[in-house]
Order: structure tokens, then C-alpha cells, then sequence
């Protein structure tokens, strides 16, 4: 096997925001989240990605603010470290290693110094039981610290967040776990346990989900599977405890917060409603329903006035004052199933699957953000588990991204199939999509396959499914109707076999249909059936035509570990060679075609043309278990590798899920490269929070500075000296206690200019630097120059 | 924070014909009036003059009735036989009508007695007609003859036989007094010139020829005949046009509506067609209740006049505007415009704070009780009287909403006898609705699991029950002779398919390589 080592496998986003309870700012102007390996920054009025912390190299398992200094933040992880961060700039502090995976942490104002983590017990490596700790974080000057005193608190806790919470001014601590409640009094060193029944008799199921403490009084709330609310007072002592329950969830209450005041408590559930009950008057409560999906995670700003809640789909809700939603950060949609495959938008270029249910997401790859969710199912959706929803199974995209096609469907239980097709046309008014035509019970079972006709002559789209039907759909021109509707125009089929997949020419002048151990080849034009190719054992599983100089092929996956091509000109079988394709993908812009083939529970990957049965790229042990799903994405702009085993990446990325739903791409060197430098850039410019305001005006700004200098002085250079503006605003914007010395800095920050200076104003500038040997007046300087090119248009306007 | 979303309501396609201007226009006609003859009604005419009378020959009758009197006006009966073609001249003064007793008989419109009869054929006179310029008759009778005749002198002008069968049919110029045509049972059509001894043109109709009728430019010639109607050029020496079989028993009679737009054929099987003459589609039908043997227009249309073998004549008339409007006027009162307008084109002023309100929408009282989880009352209020009668495509949207949300089963429980028997009125109507089954069924199975254990408790339910169990048993069998009925076709359209060999290399062959011997022409692939 070939090593590759420019060619490298990376995660590119899509990571999971919902993961761990957010954390909002002291100013309320950002929301911190957890995101994979790296912390993610938003700004709360923008609904903008700031910037992220990066520097675990583990999943990240708990965020909070350092209750000393709210400009810090603590980060913990499963790769055994506790990180100190300074969120503004994003700049890590300090590292402190445990050595254990960490789960969850808690940290409490009255225990400065102090972080609770919950780490796995010492001695059950092995086992399932985890314990909360104590740990002393060491002064030192040093950036990464060991702090391996760990002094026990509670033993068997639950590892999820919001299993434990601090009580009044942190006196003690509460932790869920099963049926038991357990507090610890630091002042007494003393646990007291409360136990409930299981209750499972009378249909209550009592174990404890969440729990959440008073902030000013000692009450904890505790939240139960069975949806109840318990608020647990007086327990400081074994018997006379009380508690009290509050009832609306039908579904477990999933998460449990106090406002800061302690005036109200915020729960949530699977019904996606935010409950808010009245602390003193128990029996009122408001909502705020219909937040698009399950509750997990429930973060208040700490002066109250924003909340935040995260959402099972991937998405952080931020609600003013309780009645509000005032921002929506939206993640890659991750469901318990992908049914629709990855689609590339031909008018976008964004990833289409499947989204919060009943809606398709459109996801730019290059920005990693979600543009929008488009509504398939339209439908009020009813939370509730068990309950047989509408998916959208299929989705398809002419090739010109003007007509997008969708397949819903809902299996009820031992009754029949509902399948929907519908039809949508893209609004250039709106700039999305219109559904124009739905087709009830297109066909009597599943549909397994559709594809537009790629031709540009006519609209036409071809379903199978498992009745033992392929169907054609037209688009009927009706001069009279303002729009036109769809219409079945052919119904065909092939000695009553189920097709399983079809697909079309480049040029749109065949169609290949799979019916099982046969392939079909039809001219859709006359919807004569021209050919059949089989090669037996084993019923075909993927479909693809050869495009470009390799048209004259059709390559088919079946289920009996083979790769056929067959060349459509002779009709004969050109190679085929034994693997267990799983799933077959053509790259639009080029001849490659890209197999990945299960073998001993992972996957590799084959990059080929069909005219040579040679791979030119090859990755064995991919990833662990199948690979489902994949797409080529055009690139924004063509790569210049010349290197033969990276030459397939030139024009197109390709993407794919492994079975954990992870994202991943190939990349190459050239490209990360690249990455890292306009990330670098980037990551200046952002600590402004990006507004919209800012975008608009800014972008405005920078087109007139640049308008101006080409009427005035069309010869001069751009006045904005690259590098030298970076190196100025790094100084400017870097907190005084992180920066080398001065004496240091100068020198360098000189040489930046001196590198790039060529026009007159830039060296009177080196010239004025160079004379000023005092740090501040040197600054003063800077600040005099850049202020003179920014007002310059100004004046001359 | 999306707002609720309504059920939606699925529209159905109407069933049936679509509706287009023509299906407009010719329903627009009122209940008939059935008035009884005594014989089948042979032919029907309309007078050219004023109030439009028209003449109605059935047996040895000719009644003329006015446009709109049930009662004849007026009534020749000084037949001694079957009377025949009662056709008024073009300035509505003068009748004429042949009789089986081979004697052509012309009346006075305003008279009682023959003004003259013309005797001459010695067979039943089937046809009878005006020439255009009022001073002759055409008579075709069963003798194998057509005759011109004079009627001052009432003499014999000019006989033509040259027909090898019974003339039943004929029609003069309107432009021309010399020309008529005649059609016969021999299967011909032929022109005549009155200037010239012999048929002038002759066209094939092949088949018995019944009526024939033409255009008002006079270059188009219609006849009917067996189940055809075909339609000639005359222009072009009798040259077929388009030959029409809509009909599946033999036509009778033939007409144009006033606009010569629309061309109509009644026949023996019921049915009259209305024929768009430009593309010679169908666009319209109508049914009657006995088979047709004469057919006229009035003037404008304003009446269609079909006299039937049972003797029964039936006539519809056109609606008036008046009462169109009368039926627009029974629609909602629309409120008034001041408060309809009420606040809308309110432009803002300068100093005014602007609050904007979200725009709430509404939602009909079976969403607003599913947005409160109120199943019951949902279903209730779907199972409402109006709605469950008028719109039962709501009240199964919302069963299948319930179905969706796993609901429905207990919307359905806990109903008292009345309405459950409503709930089974409701379904013993739309059951076998093909649009509602897959939901109905759901909701019936449902219904019967729930309510097994009260069955014998009250009667009406039960008679109920066993009306639904009729009716799905009867359902059941009409299905099974569907499916019967397209196997008999799949195995006759299989057979008269030609069947095509589709070339399959290889197929047998463990490597898929195809020999060159197997031949099989490669598909053309065009080149990207």
C-alpha cells in the first residue's frame, strides 16, 4: 500500500454544538459552546461565529467562567486537561493536566482555585462509576501546569452536565444520580442521601434526570424521566425533609435552571417547549412553544436577561427576557439518519441532507454554517416519542438547480406506506423554493432511487421503487395555467424485477435502470428499452455512467462483492474486479469516480477512471464501519497540484459520513496551507463582533478607500500595506500583559513595514519609526499614521 | 419560534369532464319540458319568422308549438298516413309534409285544409323541402325517386331516379335555387342540379345515409349514416374530410348551433354530441332518456328540441340573465366596503411611533382545538353537520391529522349512541370514496375494535353496522371483478403487442464478454 502523507483526512465542521450546556458572558455579548475539539465563540446579537479556541485534542466536555475573572473561561476535556482561556481574543492561558478523562466540570465563586471535575474512578478503569473532585489549580507562572491533587467529594456520580450543582453561595453541592439525590455540606464535610422508590408499579418512573439549586434559598429542583419537577427543601438533615412536585412534561425533563435571582426556574424537555415557572407562586408557569426540537441544555446569561437552550438538532436557540427568540445558532443537522444522500446545490453549492425533521438543510461547506432549512413536510410536527413521522427519504436537484424534486414518507405500523412527491420551483423573487406540484402515492412502495435528466432540452425526472416501476415525469407546458405541473409520462418495468437504482448519461440521452441481477438501458427520448447487460451472481447495488472521455462506460456495484464496467458501445463487459463496493460516486467535474468498499468492519476508499481499472488513489482503513454516504463538492476555485495521487482533488472535494456522522474530507497540504493563512487573517478582523451593520458599512468603507485611490492616483500602490497592517493591528488589539517586551516588538514591527514599504508615505513612516525609540511614542506614531489613511478618503471627498 | 401549522386539506381533482367554456355554455339550459306524442317524433323544424314556432311531425300529426307553450298552437291532422318532414318555408308562411300514402301535402301556416297536394310518387314521401327561392318543392321518397315540383301550378318540374334505394334524406341550397342533395339508403350521396339531367356529384357514404345538413357557406356538406358522421368538401369535388364515430348506434339527425360553431348528432344510442367544428373534437354530450330520431335548434340556440322513438318530445330552454343573476344573489353578503377598508390605507405621519403588530393568523376551530391538543373536540367539531355533509374532504384531513399525531383512537372512544352513529352515518357515506378509504378504513377498524364490546346494545347502531358490512362486502366483489376485468385486458394487450427481442449479451456467460457472433446492435451513444 502506497503512503500518502500529503493527502490527509480532516473533520470540516459540522461538529456538535449542542453537546455541552452553553455558556453566556458577563456582558451577554457572547455564547460559548463546546464544539468537537474546540471551543466555539458566537456573538449573541449577531448570531455570528466569532472565533474558537483551539488547543484540546480531545472532544471538549464542559465550558464555565472562571468565577474570579469573568473575562476567563475554563475548558475541560476528555483528553485530561483543564484549559484557561481569555475568550475576547482567544488566546489559551494556562493548561492544567489531571491525567484522567474528564467529563464535567463545575466550578463555584465561594471555592476560588477550586475546579470540580468529574473524572472516572482510579480504581475502576475499566468500569462505568465516576467520581466528583476536588482539585487545587496551582499558581505558577508556567503555561501548562500538572495538578494531580485530587481530593475526592462524591463518589458514584452521574458524568452527564446538569447531574450536579452548586447550592446557596456554594455551600454545598448537589448530584443526581439513579434514584438517589446525594448533598455535601463542605461546612460539615457531611453527605446526606435521599432515596425515591422506583415507582415502576404505578407507571411513575422516578429516576433522576437533572438537577438544579436555588441560588438565594436552599431548595433544589430535581428533574425525573417520568416528568415530574421535585423541589427538595429542608434537607439538611436525614428525616424531616420535604418536597414538593410540580407536573406539566409528558416526556422526562431533560434539563433544569434557576435565574440568577432565583425568581424563576426554566425547564425543558422533548415536547421543545421552554416552561417557566414562577418560584414562589408554583402553579403559574408561561411557555414558550414550538422551538423546533427536543431541549437539552438550558444556559442563563448571569444578569438574567438573556437564556439560551440547546436544542437535540444541533441548534442553540438565545431567547430574550422569556418571550423572544432573538438568535438561532445552527449547526449541522446530525439526526439519527441520513435517508436522502449528500446533494451538492448547483445554484449554491451547499451540502443538502437532511435536517431537523420533515425539513432539508442546505449547509455551505465553505463557510460551515447552515444557510437555511427548507420546509418539506409542512406539517405541524408532534413531539413525542414513538409517534411514526414523515421523513424526507429522497431529494434530487436538476442541473440547474431550478427544479428540486423530494420523496416524504411515513410507515406506519403494519398499515401501508404514504409516500408524497413533490415538486419545487426555485423563486428567483425569494431566492428559494416554491412547491409547485405534489404527487400522493407516486408509487405503491418505497422509492429507491431518483435523478433528473441531466439534458438541458427537457425537465424530466425518473423515480424507482420497489413495485416493480420506474416512472418519468414531465414537466406539462400549459400556455393557459401561469405555471406548469408534472405530470407521470412513462411507466416502465423489466419482467416485474424491483429496481433498485437508476442513473443517467452525462448528455442525458440514456438511462440506466438496476433491476436486480439486470441492468437496463433505455433512450428516454423514445422509451425504448435498448439493451440489457447482466453479469450474474448478485443484484446490482449502484448505478454510474462515465463522463466526459469516459462516456462510452457504465460501471455497476453489486451486492456480490463485484465492480463491473461495461463499455455501452460494444455492450460488453470492459473489467470487472471482485470488492465490496458500498457505495459508488462520480465526480461531476471530471472522469474520477470514487467507490468505498466495506471490508472487516471499515471502509477504504478507491479513486479510479473507468477506462483504466488502475485506482489513482487509494486509503485502506478509512474509517471504522460503512461509509454511507458521499458527494464530490466543487471547489471554489482549481487547484494546481500536478502530483498524480492528488491531481483528483484538483476540482472537487470530496465529503462523506462515516457511520458516527462525522463530516470528513481529504485535504492536501497546498490547500491547508492556504487555510491557515487566510484563517490567520481572519481571526484580526473578527474580534469585532460581526454585525451586519459593520458588514454593510465596512465592505462599503473598504470600496470606496480603494474607489478613491483609483481616481485620485491611479499609478500609486494600494496605501494598505498588507503585512504591516497586520503586525499594527496585533499590536494594537493583543492585552498589554501577553506582549514580549517592547525593545522586542519594534524591531520586528519595523521590519514589517521596511518589507513592504515601496511608496512614499510607507517609508516616511519607517523614517518616523526608526527615530522614536520610546515604545509609547512610537504608538502614538502608528495610531497617527493609520489614522491618516482612513481619513484621507474623507478629506477628498 | 415557528407558529402552528393548520392542516392542510387536500384538493382533489374534480372528476369528470373539465370544465371549459363549452361545458359552460351548454349547461346553461333549464329542465327539460317533456311533452308526449302520439308516435315517435320524426322531424322537427323551426320557423324562420319572429316568435319561432316549430313543427313536430309524430304519426299522422303535425303540431306546431310556440316557444314556450307546452300546448300545440296549432295542429294539422288531415293525414291518412304517417305524416312526414313537416318543414316550413323560409318566410314561415307555408308548410309542407310528405305522408306514407306517397302524397306531398302543402298547407297554409294559418289554415286548416291542404292548399295543395302533389301526387306523383307511388311510395311513402320521406323528404320534403323548399328551394331557395320559395316557388318549388323537393320531395325524395321511397320509390327510389326525388322530385322537383311547382307549387302555382302545382305540377311535376323535373324526376330524378337515380338512386338504387329508399331516399330518406335531402337538403336544398340556400344560395341556390337549382341545387339540392339528397342522401339514400344506397349508401350514396348525391348533388343535383335542377338545370341538368343528371346527379352532378356523388359521394360514398358507406353506410344507409339518415341526415344530411349543410354548412351555411354551403362548401361543407355533413351527412349521417350508420355510426359515422363524415363530413365532405364540396369545393373540391365531394372530397372526405374527417369521418367522426362517436356515437355507437346508428345517427339519426343532424344540426348546427346559430353560430355555425358547433355541429350536433343525435342518435339511436340516447346521446346528442356536440362537435366543435374547427378540430371536429367532441365537447360536449348530452343524455336522453330514449333513443333520438330528431333534433332542431332554435334560433340563438335559445332551445334545443329532441323528439324521441317513445313519442316523447323534450325541450330545453336556455336560462335566462335574470335568473342567473337571481342564483349569484343567494351568495354571502360580502361586508360593507367602509368597514372592510376600515384602518388599511392608513399612510403613517411623520411624528408617528410606529408599533407594529404581528400579523396573527387564523385558524380554523378544528386547528385551534389541535393546537390545544383537544382531540375529541377536534373530531367533533370536523364531524360537525355542514362540514361532514358539504366538505367531507375536512373531516377526513383532520381524522388523518389524529391518525398522524396517534391520537385517533382515542378521539374515536367514549361516544354516546347518537354520536356514534353519526360517526357511522359519516362513514357509511365516504368508505368507499376512493379519495377517503386508506384513512376510513383506519378510522372503521378502529371503531369496531373500540365499540365491539356495546354491539347488541342499541339498534341503530346496529342496523348501522350491518349497512356498513353490505356495503364494504359489495365493495369487496366490485373490486375483485375490476381486477378480473384488467387481467382480461393485460392478457389481450399482451397478446396484440408485437413482441420485441431485446438483445442481452452474455447474459449466461460467468465473464459477460459478448461474442461478436450474437450480433446485437450497440445503442447509439451520442459522445458528451
Amino acid at each position: 500500500m502506497v503512503e500518502h502523507a500529503e493527502i490527509r483526512m480532516v473533520h470540516r465542521g459540522g461538529s456538535k454544538i449542542n453537546f455541552r450546556e452553553p455558556v453566556i458572558t458577563n456582558d451577554s455579548r457572547f455564547l460559548l459552546c463546546a464544539a468537537g475539539e474546540s471551543v466555539n465563540v458566537y456573538s449573541t446579537s449577531t448570531e455570528e461565529y466569532v472565533h474558537d479556541l483551539q488547543g484540546h485534542t480531545d472532544l471538549v466536555t464542559g465550558v464555565v467562567l472562571n468565577p474570579s475573572n469573568h473575562l476567563q473561561v475554563y475548558s475541560c476535556s476528555a483528553d485530561g486537561t483543564v484549559r484557561l482561556w481569555d475568550f475576547t481574543d482567544a488566546i489559551l492561558i494556562k493548561t492544567f493536566i489531571i491525567g484522567y478523562p474528564i467529563y464535567s466540570i463545575y466550578v463555584s465563586e465561594k471555592h476560588g482555585g477550586v475546579v470540580f471535575l468529574v473524572v472516572p474512578m482510579a480504581d475502576y478503569k475499566s468500569s462505568e462509576l465516576f467520581q466528583l473532585v476536588a482539585v487545587h489549580l496551582p499558581h505558577s507562572g508556567d503555561q501548562e501546569v500538572e495538578a494531580r491533587e485530587l481530593s475526592a467529594v462524591l463518589c458514584d456520580v452521574s458524568p452527564h452536565a446538569g447531574a450536579a450543582s452548586f447550592g446557596r453561595e456554594g455551600e454545598y453541592i448537589a448530584s443526581v444520580k439513579g434514584l438517589q439525590l446525594e448533598v455535601f455540606f463542605f461546612k460539615k464535610q457531611k453527605s446526606y442521601r435521599f432515596s425515591l422508590k422506583s415507582g415502576m408499579k404505578k407507571g411513575a418512573k422516578n429516576a433522576f434526570t437533572c438537577v438544579s439549586c436555588h441560588p438565594k434559598e436552599d431548595c433544589i429542583a430535581t428533574g425525573h424521566e417520568d416528568g415530574k419537577i421535585r423541589m427538595w427543601r429542608n434537607f439538611n438533615q436525614k428525616k424531616e425533609y420535604t418536597y414538593s412536585t410540580l407536573h406539566w412534561h409528558h416526556g422526562a425533563v431533560n434539563t433544569l435552571c434557576f435565574t440568577p435571582e432565583g425568581t424563576n426556574l426554566l425547564s425543558g424537555g422533548i415536547e421543545s417547549v421552554l416552561v417557566h415557572w414562577h418560584y414562589t407562586q408554583e402553579n403559574q408557569k408561561d411557555f414558550l412553544p414550538r422551538l423546533g426540537a427536543a431541549i437539552t441544555h438550558i444556559a442563563v446569561s448571569p444578569d438574567g436577561s438573556l437564556f439560551s437552550t440547546s436544542h437535540s438538532d444541533n441548534k442553540i436557540t438565545i431567547i430574550q427576557s422569556c418571550v423572544k427568540v432573538s438568535a438561532v445558532i445552527q449547526g449541522l443537522v446530525k439526526g439519527d439518519g441520513v435517508w436522502t444522500n449528500l446533494i451538492i446545490d448547483p445554484r449554491s453549492k451547499a451540502l443538502v441532507l437532511n435536517g431537523k425533521p420533515g425539513h432539508l438543510q442546505f449547509y455551505s461547506l465553505h463557510r460551515d454554517k447552515q444557510l437555511y432549512n427548507l420546509e418539506i413536510v409542512q406539517q405541524e410536527y408532534i413531539h413525542e416519542e414513538g409517534l411514526d413521522q414523515f421523513e424526507v427519504v429522497n431529494a434530487a436537484f436538476d442541473a440547474r438547480g431550478n427544479w428540486l424534486a423530494t420523496v416524504e414518507e411515513r410507515r406506519k405500523k403494519g398499515a401501508e406506506l404514504e409516500i408524497t412527491l413533490k415538486l419545487w420551483a426555485y423563486d428567483e423573487l425569494t431566492q428559494s423554493f416554491v412547491l409547485n406540484t405534489t404527487v400522493t402515492a407516486p408509487h405503491e412502495d418505497q422509492i429507491t432511487a431518483m435523478f433528473f435528466s441531466p439534458s438541458p432540452e427537457t425537465t424530466m425526472l425518473v423515480t424507482t421503487s420497489l413495485d416493480g416501476h420506474f416512472k418519468a415525469w414531465l414537466l406539462a407546458d400549459h400556455s393557459d395555467a401561469n405555471e406548469g405541473f408534472w405530470a407521470c409520462d412513462f411507466v416502465g418495468g423489466y419482467h416485474l424485477l424491483k429496481p433498485g437504482c437508476c442513473s443517467f448519461s452525462a448528455d442525458g440521452s440514456l438511462l440506466s435502470v438496476g433491476f436486480q441481477e439486470v441492468v437496463t438501458v433505455w433512450s428516454p427520448a423514445s422509451w425504448e428499452l435498448l439493451t440489457t447487460l447482466s453479469q450474474p451472481p448478485g443484484a446490482i447495488r449502484d448505478l454510474c455512467f462515465g463522463r466526459l472521455s469516459c462516456s462510452k462506460y457504465l460501471l455497476g456495484a453489486s451486492t456480490k462483492n463485484q465492480l463491473c464496467c461495461w463499455n455501452l458501445l460494444t455492450c460488453s463487459l470492459e473489467w470487472s474486479t471482485p470488492m465490496d463496493v458500498s457505495l459508488l460516486q462520480a465526480d461531476p467535474l471530471s472522469e474520477n469516480m470514487a467507490a468505498f468498499c466495506s471490508q472487516s468492519g471499515s471502509s477504504d476508499l478507491f479513486v479510479f477512471k473507468p477506462s483504466e481499472p488502475r485506482p489513482l488513489y487509494s486509503q485502506k482503513a478509512l474509517c471504522t464501519g460503512k461509509v454511507q454516504h458521499a458527494v464530490f463538492a466543487p471547489r471554489d476555485q482549481m487547484l494546481e497540484s500536478c502530483e498524480e495521487r492528488t491531481q483528483w482533488l484538483n476540482r472537487s472535494q470530496l465529503y462523506f459520513f462515516t457511520q458516527h456522522m462525522d463530516l470528513l474530507t481529504f485535504s492536501t497540504k497546498t490547500e491547508e496551507d492556504r487555510l491557515l493563512a487566510s484563517s490567520k487573517q481572519l481571526m484580526v478582523d473578527d474580534s469585532v463582533a460581526v454585525t451586519p451593520f459593520y458588514l454593510l458599512l465596512g465592505k462599503h468603507r473598504g470600496q470606496q478607500l480603494e474607489k478613491q485611490e483609483a481616481l485620485t492616483n491611479p499609478m500609486a500602490e494600494r496605501t494598505q500595506l498588507p503585512q504591516g497592517s497586520i503586525a499594527i493591528k496585533e499590536l494594537l488589539h493583543t492585552p498589554a500583559h501577553v506582549l514580549p517586551s517592547a525593545s522586542f516588538l519594534c524591531a520586528m514591527f519595523v521590519r514589517s513595514l521596511l518589507i513592504s514599504s515601496s511608496s512614499a508615505r510607507a517609508s516616511l513612516g519607517c523614517i518616523l519609526c526608526q527615530r522614536s525609540s520610546h515604545w509609547m511614542e512610537m504608538e502614538a506614531l502608528v495610531v497617527h499614521t493609520t489614522k491618516k489613511q482612513v481619513s484621507l478618503p474623507v478629506m477628498w471627498s | 419560534m415557528a407558529s402552528f401549522k393548520s392542516t392542510k386539506i387536500p384538493i382533489y381533482p374534480k372528476l369528470g369532464e373539465k370544465v371549459t367554456p363549452d361545458t359552460l355554455y351548454w349547461k346553461n339550459y333549464k329542465a327539460p319540458v317533456q311533452i308526449k306524442e302520439f308516435g315517435a317524433v320524426t322531424s322537427i323544424d323551426f320557423s324562420s319568422l319572429a316568435p319561432h314556432n316549430y313543427a313536430v311531425t309524430a304519426s299522422t300529426r303535425i303540431h306546431i308549438y310556440g316557444p314556450f307553450s307546452t300546448e300545440p298552437v296549432k295542429t294539422f291532422t288531415r293525414f291518412k298516413d304517417t305524416a312526414y318532414s313537416g318543414k316550413f318555408r323560409s318566410d314561415g308562411q307555408l308548410l309542407v309534409a310528405g305522408c306514407e300514402d306517397s302524397m306531398v301535402r302543402l298547407f297554409d301556416v294559418s289554415g286548416k285544409v291542404a292548399l295543395r297536394v302533389f301526387k306523383g310518387h307511388t311510395k311513402g314521401v320521406h323528404v320534403t323541402d323548399f328551394t331557395s327561392d320559395c316557388y318549388h318543392i323537393l320531395t325524395g321518397s321511397d320509390d327510389y325517386t326525388c322530385r322537383l315540383w311547382d307549387i302555382p301550378n302545382s305540377t311535376e318540374l323535373t324526376s330524378y331516379k337515380e338512386h338504387t334505394d329508399y331516399i330518406r334524406c335531402g337538403i336544398t341550397s340556400k344560395l341556390n335555387r337549382d341545387i339540392f342533395i339528397t342522401g339514400s339508403y344506397d349508401h350514396t350521396l348525391r348533388m343535383f342540379d335542377a338545370r341538368v339531367e343528371k346527379s352532378v356529384m356523388t359521394m360514398d357514404h358507406s353506410q344507409p345515409v339518415e341526415s344530411v345538413l349543410l354548412y351555411p357557406s354551403e362548401g361543407l356538406l355533413v351527412s349521417a349514416g350508420g355510426r359515422y358522421v363524415k363530413v365532405w368538401d364540396l369545393l373540391k369535388g365531394g372530397q372526405p374530410l374527417v369521418s367522426l364515430k362517436n356515437h355507437h348506434k346508428t345517427v339519426t339527425c343532424l344540426s348546427l348551433s346559430s353560430n355555425g360553431q358547433r355541429l350536433l348528432s343525435a342518435s339511436l344510442d340516447r346521446h346528442v354530441k356536440i362537435y366543435n367544428t374547427t378540430n371536429y373534437k367532441v365537447v360536449h354530450n348530452f343524455d336522453y332518456a330514449a333513443s333520438i330520431l330528431s333534433l332542431a335548434l332554435a334560433p340563438d340556440d335559445e332551445s334545443i328540441v329532441v323528439g324521441m322513438t317513445n313519442g316523447v318530445l323534450s325541450i330545453k330552454h336556455r336560462k335566462s340573465p335574470e335568473e342567473k343573476r337571481e342564483m349569484a344573489g343567494k351568495q354571502r353578503m360580502q361586508p360593507v366596503y367602509r368597514i372592510f377598508v376600515k384602518g388599511r390605507n392608513y399612510v403613517p405621519k411623520k411624528d408617528d411611533f410606529l408599533v407594529s403588530k404581528p400579523v396573527k393568523s387564523h385558524l380554523a376551530k378544528y386547528d385551534k382545538q389541535l393546537k390545544k391538543f383537544n382531540i375529541s373536540k377536534a373530531l367533533d367539531t370536523a364531524l360537525e353537520s355542514w362540514r361532514r355533509n358539504r366538505k367531507p374532504e375536512i373531516t377526513v384531513a383532520v381524522m388523518k391529522e389524529l391518525d398522524r399525531r396517534g391520537t385517533l383512537k382515542n378521539a374515536l372512544a367514549g361516544r354516546d349512541e347518537q354520536n356514534l352513529s353519526q360517526l357511522l352515518n359519516f362513514l357509511i357515506g365516504n368508505v368507499v370514496d376512493p379519495r377517503f378509504t386508506p384513512v376510513l378504513v383506519t378510522a372503521t377498524e378502529m371503531i369496531l375494535d373500540i365499540y365491539q364490546a356495546v354491539v347488541g346494545q342499541s339498534s341503530v347502531v346496529d342496523r348501522q353496522l350491518v349497512r356498513l358490512q353490505e356495503l364494504v362486502e359489495r365493495e369487496v366483489d366490485y373490486q375483485q371483478d375490476l381486477l378480473e376485468v384488467l387481467g382480461m385486458l393485460d392478457t389481450l394487450f399482451a397478446a396484440s403487442l408485437p413482441r420485441k427481442e431485446v438483445p442481452c449479451p452474455g447474459s449466461s456467460r460467468s465473464n459477460g464478454l459478448a461474442e461478436g457472433s450474437l450480433g446485437a446492435p450497440g445503442p447509439q451513444l451520442k459522445a458528451a
